[in-house]
């Protein structure tokens, strides 16, 4: 093995191939980042709010969310979309998947910000006269979304790392790209290596900052 | 365009897909027992003074954290080939929840085990218990309560990521599930039963760890 690495099948062109594959990750992963916050706000503060039926209803679906594995997810998205004769584009598909799994975890850590906002500041604000809707942007959003930062660094962590099962649908992101080149060359071993250390110069930094305002924030 | 669904073979073929559920549900339990024992020993070596124990530990922690779990499969399956090492695709899965189990699991275990005041210790000895005790009676009955509810949800995740040995061709749920429909060519109903049975053991496998709870902490957590 050592010997070999001399003269690797290995070229400067795959560094362009890995390239897209990187971004190709960072992409998806950034978009269904920010659909599932989006989604996940509005279904927490749905969730917050509603009563108990509906709250059992909506709860309900986001746990099959949560408790069907991304991968099946994801290939049963793709196959029926295909059998009703939709097919869409593997990035898409991706995306639409990858963001409802998000928006599930997103949903719980949002409800989670909102119910630790204390009913007497929301008394307060009403009180000083602003309107439902201000207390909602000025007392409830500020003071909830700060509480729960770690946790939504956590789960976008998770989602990066997530995007990774992408590669099934046949998106051409990170992993998919080095397999496809590890078959090509045959060292697995240099290649995966490389993949796990660009996942991890993404993820430490970000879960450090994270573990950083979490003390700060107990403190 | 209208897609008909055909069942009858799905249940015909209901054996092989519980037998593959029964994988799943054993290759979890295997890494989480697994990773539980490695993950005191991590925890130990992290809280120690020595950096010759804390380093190696820290490593694997973070490793395991920031990583993807298919990223580690791969490694086990593919990656270590480089080394000689061929594993089977059920060793390999095996390993690499084993790998990210004992990962989360050493800082949960930190975190229960410093959650717990050190006055309790000193108060404890006060008492003349020896520390036998004091750990026995006082700090792991305690630290158990806090890290229970964290290892159920560890175990959930690991029975979900085994879904992902169909990347390498182990016979668990969802690789059954694939081989299964590429002979019959009815991946929807196969999938979507798959998706069934994961749903199914993941509120089985949450139901009966809370009756433990119940019956362990008696309602107060």
């Amino acid at each position: 093995m050592m010997g070999s690495s001399f003269f690797t099948p290995l070229s400067w062109n795959d560094s362009g191939f890995i390239l897209t594959g990187v971004l190709n990750t960072v992409y998806i992963s950034l978009v269904a980042i920010i659909i599932g916050t989006l989604l996940g706000l509005a279904v927490g503060f749905i969730r917050a709010e509603a009563n108990k039926f509906t709250n059992t209803l909506l709860g309900g679906v986001l746990d099959i969310l949560r408790s069907v594995p991304l991968i099946i997810q994801l290939i049963l998205f793709s196959t029926y979309i295909g059998a009703i004769g939709y097919p869409l584009d593997p990035f898409v598909t991706g995306t639409i998947i990858l963001s409802l799994y998000t928006m599930a975890f997103m949903s719980e850590v949002f409800r989670g910000g909102f119910e630790s906002v204390q009913q007497s500041m929301i008394t307060a604000g009403r009180s000083l006269g602003m309107s439902y809707w201000q207390t909602v942007a000025h007392v409830r959003l500020p003071i909830g979304l700060r509480a729960v930062f770690p946790s939504w660094l956590g789960v976008a962590l998770s989602v990066i790392k997530d995007s990774a099962l992408v590669s099934v649908i046949g998106y051409m992101e990170l992993l998919r790209t080095s397999e496809q080149l590890i078959s090509r060359t045959q060292q697995p071993l240099e290649i995966l290596i490389g993949v796990g250390i660009f996942y991890f110069i993404v993820s430490y930094p970000l879960s450090l900052y994270g573990k950083y305002v979490e003390r700060k924030m107990a403190t | 365009m209208e897609y008909e669904f055909h069942w009858n073979i799905v249940f015909q073929k209901m054996p092989q897909l519980l037998s593959g559920a029964f994988v799943t549900l054993h290759v979890s339990v295997l890494s989480m027992l697994i990773g539980i024992a490695i993950a005191v020993l991590l925890a130990i070596a992290k809280m120690s003074d020595s950096k010759m124990l804390s380093l190696p530990a820290t490593l694997w922690v973070e490793i395991a954290r920031n990583t993807p779990a298919l990223f580690q499969i791969y490694m086990a399956y593919f990656g270590l080939g480089a080394f000689g090492i061929h594993l089977s695709p059920y060793t390999a899965v095996l390993s690499a929840l084993v790998f990210v189990n004992a990962g989360y699991l050493t800082e949960t275990f930190r975190g229960g085990f410093q959650s717990i005041p050190k006055t309790q210790y000193s108060a404890s000895k006060s008492l003349g218990m020896n520390s036998i005790q004091i750990y026995r009676y006082i700090i792991l009955p305690q630290m158990f309560r806090r890290i229970y509810h964290p290892m159920t949800n560890q175990f959930v995740w690991s029975i979900l990521m085994s879904s992902l040995g169909i990347l390498v061709g182990m016979n668990e749920l969802s690789g059954e599930t694939q081989r299964l429909q590429s002979l019959s060519f009815r991946t929807l109903e196969f999938f979507m039963v798959a998706a069934v049975m994961y749903y199914l053991i993941t509120k089985f496998v949450l139901f009966s760890t809370s009756l433990v709870s119940r019956k362990l902490f008696k309602g107060d957590i």
